[in-house]
C-alpha cells in the first residue's frame, strides 16, 4: 500500500502539470486527493497480477490512413487564433532551456 | 400534459418540414421563442446562435422548395454540448483557458448533422471540460434543470440537456466520460444515449477520457433518440478508435417489443448499501416488473467487479486527462498570460484559465501517471477494468440486456454537493461501469421520486448490442407511469 | 583542453571507450505519421499544417500506413524481430510540442534485437527501432545582448513553425558496442547506406532527416562502463567523431583529477569544437508515460513481413561480401567498400563474371568510371578493356582514359583506343626509348645499379614524357631490372 499523498507530493505534481497553487490551495487539494485515493484503495489492494490492462475497451487493431496527401489548414486562419504571430510563425516569450 | 404532447418531437419536424407542411423557419422561430422566455432563468446556452441558424433555416427551405431531399433531420433544431468543435463559431468547453476561442473545423457529428439537414441552434453549457455532475463547475455560470431552477440539472452535459427538457430544441448532442449523457438525461426527465465506445466519431470532440469518451444524443423520444443516433454514428477513418461496423437500423426495431428478451437488474448498481433514494430504487423495480409484464424474462444478476468501477474511473479519466489538457498551454489558442518566460507563461495561463474541479483532476491524473505510482494506480485501474468486462461478459452470456438506475438520486439542489468532490463523484455510480466496459447504456425517464422530480432508468447492453437496447428502451417509454411534470 | 582534428584509438591512461548511438531518421513518406499534411521540407512557415499536427483541440491522430511499413522494412533490414507494437504517450511541456506530449513508442516498440555490421566485420547490436513523431522547429530571435537570430539563452523571444511537427521518425537505438570514434562513424555511414538502398529515408544530416545522438562513457578494462553523457547537436559524421573524442577525453581528464562523471546531456558546439552541459540527468523529467488511448495497437502479418524480406534490396554488407568472394578477396577490403558504396558492385560482379581480372576492374570502378555513367558500360565492354589492359594492348594509364570514355560516349573500349591512336607499342622499340632514358640519367642509373629503388623515378619519367605516357609503367620497370641485373 502507497502511503497517503503529501503536501510535497502535490507540489510536485503541481509543478509537473504547469498549475501554480497558493499555500492554502495546496492544503484543500492535499486533504482532497487524499481522500479521493482513500477511496481508491479498494482498487490499489487487488491482487492482479494475473490480469492483462484495459487501455481501448473496443478491441481494434492495425488501423491506417493511406499516405495520401489532404488539405492543410489556412495559414491566416490559423495564426488569427494564435495569442501572437509573427512571420508567419506563432511568437511565444522566450524559452530558455532545449527541449527533453 | 407531458414534455412530448406539449413540444413537437424531431421526426415530427422532420417529417413537416421534408413534405412542405411546415417551414424550417416556422420551426426555429417557435424554438427561438421559448429560449427568448426561458433562457435567462435556465442558462442552457454558452452561445446561441440564432442568427446563423435563421439563415441556415431559411437556406433549408429554399432547398426544400427547389425540390432537394435535405435529409433525415430537415430543418430540425440541434443543440450542441459547447466541445464539440464548430468551425468559426466559439468552442469553450466552458472553460476560461478556451474563451473566445473559434476551431478551424467542424467535428465529424457537426459535419454529419449538417449533411441531415439539421439546425444548429447554439452550443450549450457543460461542466468544464465535462469534468461534473451538476454543470455548477462552468466557468460561465451554471445551467439550472427546467423541471425546477433551484435544482441542477446534472451534467456534466447539463446544457444539453436542459436544452432538450425546456423545448429549446427536440434533440441535442452531449458527450458521455462516465455517465455524463445519463445522469442529466435522468434528472431532466429526457432520453439520454450513450453509444458502444467508437459508434460515434471523437474526432472534433474536444478529449477528457480519450478511453471512455463518447457522443450521444439527448431527446425527448425513444425514437428521436435512435434517430439521432443513426445520424451521427458510424465509421469515421479519422477517428482511429472508430468501429468499422455498419450502424444499424435502430429505429426499425423500436417497435418489436421485448417478448422473449432476458433482462438482468444488477445487484450491485440497486443501492443496497444506501445513498440511494428509496423512490429511485422502487421506480427500478417497477421498471423491470413492466418488462417482465411485457413479455420479457427478468432477473437479478452480479456483475461483481462494478463495485470497484468508481475507484477506477477516477484514476482512469484523470490520467488521460492530465495529458489530454496538456495542450491548453497559451502558446497556439485560446488564453495566454504573458510572462517573461515561456516556462512563467504556462503556469500562468494554465492557473488563470482552469478551474478549481479541472486542476484537481489534473493533479489526480499526473500523480496517477507518475514514476513510481504508476502501477499501484493507473495500471491498476486498467485492470480492474479488464475484470469489470470480464464480469459484464459473464452477465450478458445469461441476459440480453442489464437494468439499473441511471443516478441514485433525483435532481438536487445547486450547491448541495459542491463542498466535497467524492460525494459529487458518487452521483456516477450507476453510470461508470459500463463506461469502464465501453458498453452502449441509456437513460429513459420512468415516473418520479422525491418532490416530483424524474427518475431514470438505466439501460445497458453488450459492446454493440444498441438494437436490443433501444428495444428495451422503448418498452420501458411505453410502459412510463404519466406524470413526469 | 581542446578536440583535435587527430582521432585515436586508445584513450590515454589505459582508459576504454564506450559509444552508443541513438539515430533518429525521417522517414520517407508523402504525409506526416498522423495526419495527411505534406512530408516535406522548405516551405513557408506553417503551411503543411492541420489540427492534427498543431494539436488543436479535439484532433486525433490516424497512423499512416507507409510509415508502419516503411519503419518495418528498416526494421528486417537491420535483422530486427518485428513485434506487435503500442503507441504512448510521451508528456512534456515545450513550445515545438503542441500536444505537449510526444506520441512514440514506450515498452513494446515495433522493432527490437538487430545488428548492423560494419564494413571491417565489427557486429553492432540493435537494441531496438521504434516510431514517433517530430517535433516543430524554434527560431530564437536575439535579445539585449545579441541582435542575431539563433541563440536560446539570450533571445528575447521565440518564433515556432509546426511543418515538421508530425513527420515520421524512427529512432534506431544502438546497444553501447562502439569502441572507437572511427567505429562510430562507420556506423551513421551504413546506416545511411542502408536507408538509402531501402528507400526508407533520404538521410541527409544537412537537412535534419538523420540526426545522430551518442551516449559517451569511458572506464578501465574490466570495471564496470563509466556514468555516460548524452551529446546533442551532432551535425555531420566528421563532427560525430570529434565531439566523441572530445567528450571522452574530457571524462578521462575528470575521472583523473579525481571527480566523477555526472549523467548529463551536453551540447555539441561545432564552431568551438567541445560539449557543454544542457541538463543533468539526475533532474530527470518524469514522463510519465501510458498507452496512447487514441491509436490501437499494431499486429504485423507474419505474411506482410515475409513479403517484406522479399522485396528488400540487397544490403552493402551483403553486396561487399559477394564482391569480396568473386574478387578472391576473404574481407572486404577498401576497393570493394568504395565499390559498393558507389553502387557499381554489379557492374564489377559480371565483368568478373565475364573473365576480368578482379584487381583491375576494381581499380577501374574505384576511381576511373563516373557512377552516374554505369548504365553506358556494359559489363562486356568493362570486361574487354580490362583484357586490353591485362594482355598488354594498353597501358595503366591509357586504359583509365578509356573507361572515362566509355562512361561518357557508351563506346566500346577497341574503337575509343583506336580513335585516339592508343596502339600496344613495340617492346623492342620500347627498349630503345629505355637506353635512352638510362644514357640521359647517368647519376640516377648509377643509385638505382646500387640498390636504391625509388631512383628509378627520374628514368621511368624521362620514358614516359618520350612515349607521352602510353608507355607501360610496369612493362618499363621490368626492361630497367633486366638491365640492372644483366
Amino acid at each position: 500500500m502507497t502511503a497517503p499523498i503529501s503536501r510535497d507530493d502535490v507540489a510536485h505534481v503541481a509543478r509537473l502539470a504547469r498549475l501554480t497553487l497558493t499555500d492554502e490551495e495546496l492544503d484543500t487539494f492535499t486533504g482532497q486527493l487524499a481522500s479521493i485515493l482513500d477511496h481508491a484503495a479498494d482498487v490499489e489492494a487487488l491482487d492482479l497480477d494475473d490480469v492483462a490492462p484495459t487501455s481501448h475497451p473496443y478491441p481494434l487493431e492495425n488501423v491506417v490512413r493511406p499516405d495520401e496527401v489532404r488539405p492543410c489548414l489556412d495559414r491566416d486562419e490559423v495564426l488569427a487564433e494564435a495569442p501572437s504571430a509573427e512571420d508567419g510563425m506563432f511568437r511565444v516569450p522566450p524559452v530558455l532551456g532545449e527541449a527533453p | 400534459m407531458s414534455p412530448v404532447e406539449r413540444f413537437q418531437t424531431a421526426a415530427g419536424v422532420a417529417a413537416a418540414v421534408a413534405t412542405g407542411e411546415r417551414s424550417a423557419r416556422s420551426v426555429l422561430d417557435e424554438h427561438l421563442a421559448r429560449i427568448d422566455e426561458r433562457e435567462g432563468e435556465i442558462h442552457a446556452f454558452n452561445h446561441l446562435l440564432a442568427d446563423e441558424a435563421r439563415a441556415r433555416a431559411d437556406e433549408i427551405d429554399a432547398r426544400i422548395a427547389a425540390g432537394e431531399d435535405v435529409g433525415p433531420l430537415a430543418g430540425v433544431p440541434v443543440a450542441l454540448k459547447d466541445n464539440l468543435c464548430t468551425r468559426g463559431i466559439p468552442t469553450t468547453c466552458s472553460s476560461k483557458i478556451l474563451d473566445g476561442w473559434r476551431p478551424p473545423y467542424d467535428a465529424t457529428v457537426v459535419t454529419r448533422l449538417r449533411d441531415a439537414g439539421a439546425v444548429v441552434i447554439g452550443k450549450t453549457n457543460l461542466d468544464e471540460f465535462a469534468m461534473g455532475s451538476s454543470t455548477e463547475n462552468s466557468a460561465f455560470g451554471a445551467t439550472r434543470n427546467p423541471l425546477d431552477t433551484s435544482r441542477v440539472p446534472g451534467g456534466s452535459s447539463g446544457g444539453s440537456a436542459a436544452a432538450v427538457a425546456a423545448g429549446f430544441a427536440p434533440i441535442s448532442l452531449g458527450s458521455d466520460t462516465g455517465g455524463s449523457i445519463r445522469q442529466p438525461a435522468a434528472l431532466c426527465g429526457v432520453v439520454g444515449a450513450k453509444p458502444t465506445y467508437g459508434r460515434a466519431s471523437r474526432y472534433g470532440l474536444i478529449a477528457f477520457a480519450s478511453s471512455l469518451d463518447q457522443i450521444g444524443p439527448f431527446a425527448r423520444t425513444v425514437e428521436d433518440a435512435a434517430l439521432l443516433m443513426e445520424v451521427v454514428g458510424g465509421h469515421d477513418p479519422l477517428d482511429a478508435t472508430s468501429i468499422p461496423e455498419p450502424f444499424p437500423d435502430l429505429r426499425g426495431t423500436l417497435g418489436r417489443g421485448v417478448e422473449g428478451l432476458r433482462i438482468g437488474l444488477v445487484e450491485e448498481l440497486l443501492g443496497g448499501e444506501g445513498g440511494f433514494q428509496p423512490e429511485v430504487q422502487a421506480r427500478t423495480r417497477e421498471a423491470a416488473d413492466a418488462l417482465e409484464a411485457a413479455g420479457a424474462k427478468v432477473d437479478v444478476v452480479s456483475v461483481p467487479a462494478s463495485t470497484y468501477g468508481l475507484s477506477a474511473y477516477y484514476l482512469i479519466a484523470p490520467a488521460e486527462a492530465s495529458s489530454n489538457l496538456a495542450r491548453f498551454d497559451g502558446v497556439r489558442f485560446g488564453l495566454r498570460d504573458e510572462r517573461a518566460t515561456m516556462g512563467e507563461t504556462y503556469d500562468a495561463t494554465r492557473t488563470a484559465g482552469f478551474g478549481a474541479e479541472v486542476k484537481r483532476r489534473i493533479m489526480l491524473g499526473t500523480y496517477a501517471l507518475s514514476s513510481g505510482y504508476y502501477d499501484a494506480y493507473y495500471g491498476k485501474a486498467q485492470r480492474v477494468r479488464t475484470m469489470i468486462i470480464d464480469d459484464f461478459d459473464a452477465a450478458y452470456e445469461r441476459f440480453d440486456v442489464l437494468l439499473s438506475p441511471s443516478s441514485p438520486c433525483v435532481a438536487f439542489p445547486l450547491g448541495d454537493k459542491t463542498a466535497d468532490p467524492l460525494t459529487m463523484y458518487l452521483n456516477d455510480v450507476c453510470t461508470i461501469p459500463s463506461s469502464l466496459a465501453g458498453h452502449p447504456a441509456m437513460s429513459v425517464p420512468f415516473g418520479t421520486g422525491a418532490e416530483g422530480l424524474p427518475v431514470g432508468i438505466q439501460v445497458m447492453a453488450p459492446a454493440l448490442g444498441e438494437e436490443q437496447m433501444f428495444r428495451v428502451a422503448a418498452a420501458l417509454e411505453a410502459a412510463a407511469p404519466g406524470g413526469a411534470r | 583542453m581542446t578536440a583535435t582534428e587527430t582521432s585515436f584509438t586508445e584513450l590515454p591512461h589505459g582508459y576504454r571507450l564506450v559509444v552508443g548511438l541513438e539515430v533518429h531518421v525521417e522517414l520517407h513518406t508523402a504525409t506526416k505519421l498522423f495526419c495527411g499534411c505534406p512530408n516535406q521540407f522548405g516551405d513557408d512557415p506553417n503551411t503543411n499544417v492541420c489540427p492534427v499536427c498543431l494539436g488543436l483541440p479535439g484532433s486525433m491522430p490516424v497512423l499512416n500506413a507507409q510509415a508502419m511499413e516503411l519503419a518495418m522494412r528498416l526494421g528486417r533490414a537491420l535483422h530486427c524481430e518485428v513485434r506487435p507494437s503500442v503507441f504512448a504517450r510521451k508528456n512534456y511541456f515545450y513550445p515545438d510540442m503542441p500536444k505537449d506530449y510526444q506520441v512514440s513508442q514506450y515498452d513494446q516498440p515495433t522493432n527490437v534485437d538487430g545488428h548492423l555490421d560494419l564494413p571491417d566485420g565489427t557486429r553492432i547490436g540493435i537494441e531496438r527501432a521504434h516510431i514517433e513523431e517530430d517535433t516543430g522547429k524554434s527560431t530564437h530571435v536575439g535579445g539585449a545582448n545579441s541582435s542575431s537570430k539563433g541563440r536560446i539563452h539570450d533571445a528575447a523571444y521565440s518564433l515556432v513553425d509546426y511543418n515538421r511537427c508530425g513527420v515520421p521518425l524512427v529512432e534506431i537505438v544502438s546497444r553501447p558496442d562502439f569502441r572507437t570514434a572511427e567505429q562510430a562513424k562507420a556506423y551513421v555511414n551504413e546506416l545511411r547506406a542502408i536507408l538509402v538502398a531501402t528507400g526508407v529515408s533520404d538521410a541527409k544530416m544537412e537537412e535534419g532527416s538523420l540526426r545522430v545522438d551518442a551516449n559517451v562513457s569511458v572506464h578501465q578494462p574490466d570495471t564496470p562502463f563509466g556514468t555516460r553523457c548524452e551529446i546533442k547537436n551532432i551535425n555531420s559524421v566528421r563532427s560525430l567523431g570529434r565531439a566523441i573524442e572530445y567528450e571522452a577525453l574530457r571524462q578521462v581528464d575528470l575521472l583523473e583529477a579525481g571527480e566523477r562523471v555526472i549523467q548529463q546531456t551536453r551540447h555539441w558546439n561545432e564552431d568551438e569544437g567541445r560539449t557543454h552541459m544542457l541538463r543533468s540527468k539526475e533532474e530527470a523529467e518524469d514522463y510519465r508515460y501510458f498507452p496512447e488511448p487514441d491509436l490501437v495497437p499494431m499486429v504485423p502479418d507474419p505474411a506482410r513481413i515475409e513479403a517484406i524480406d522479399a522485396a528488400l534490396p540487397r544490403l552493402p554488407a551483403e553486396r561487399r561480401a559477394a564482391l569480396a568472394e568473386a574478387a578472391g578477396r576473404t574481407l572486404p577490403d577498401e576497393s570493394v567498400t568504395i565499390v559498393v558504396d558507389r553502387g557499381l558492385d554489379e557492374l564489377a560482379l559480371d565483368a568478373v563474371a565475364a573473365g576480368a581480372d578482379a584487381d583491375r576492374t576494381l581499380t577501374h570502378l574505384q576511381h576511373d568510371l563516373d557512377p552516374g555513367h554505369a548504365a553506358n558500360v556494359p559489363a562486356a565492354h568493362l570486361a574487354q578493356l580490362v583484357e586490353l589492359e591485362t594482355s598488354g594492348a594498353l597501358t595503366a594509364s591509357q586504359a583509365k582514359q578509356v573507361v572515362a570514355e566509355m562512361g561518357e560516349t557508351g563506346k566500346a573500349p577497341e574503337a575509343i583506343a583506336a580513335e585516339r591512336g592508343f596502339e600496344a607499342m613495340d617492346t623492342s622499340e620500347l627498349e630503345g626509348i629505355v637506353d635512352e632514358a638510362i644514357a640521359a640519367n647517368g647519376g640516377a642509373w648509377e643509385k638505382y645499379c646500387a640498390g636504391e629503388q625509388k631512383a628509378q623515378g627520374a628514368i621511368v619519367g624521362h620514358v614516359m614524357k618520350a612515349t607521352r605516357g602510353q608507355a607501360d609503367g610496369k612493362l618499363v620497370s621490368q626492361l630497367l631490372e633486366q638491365r640492372r641485373s644483366a
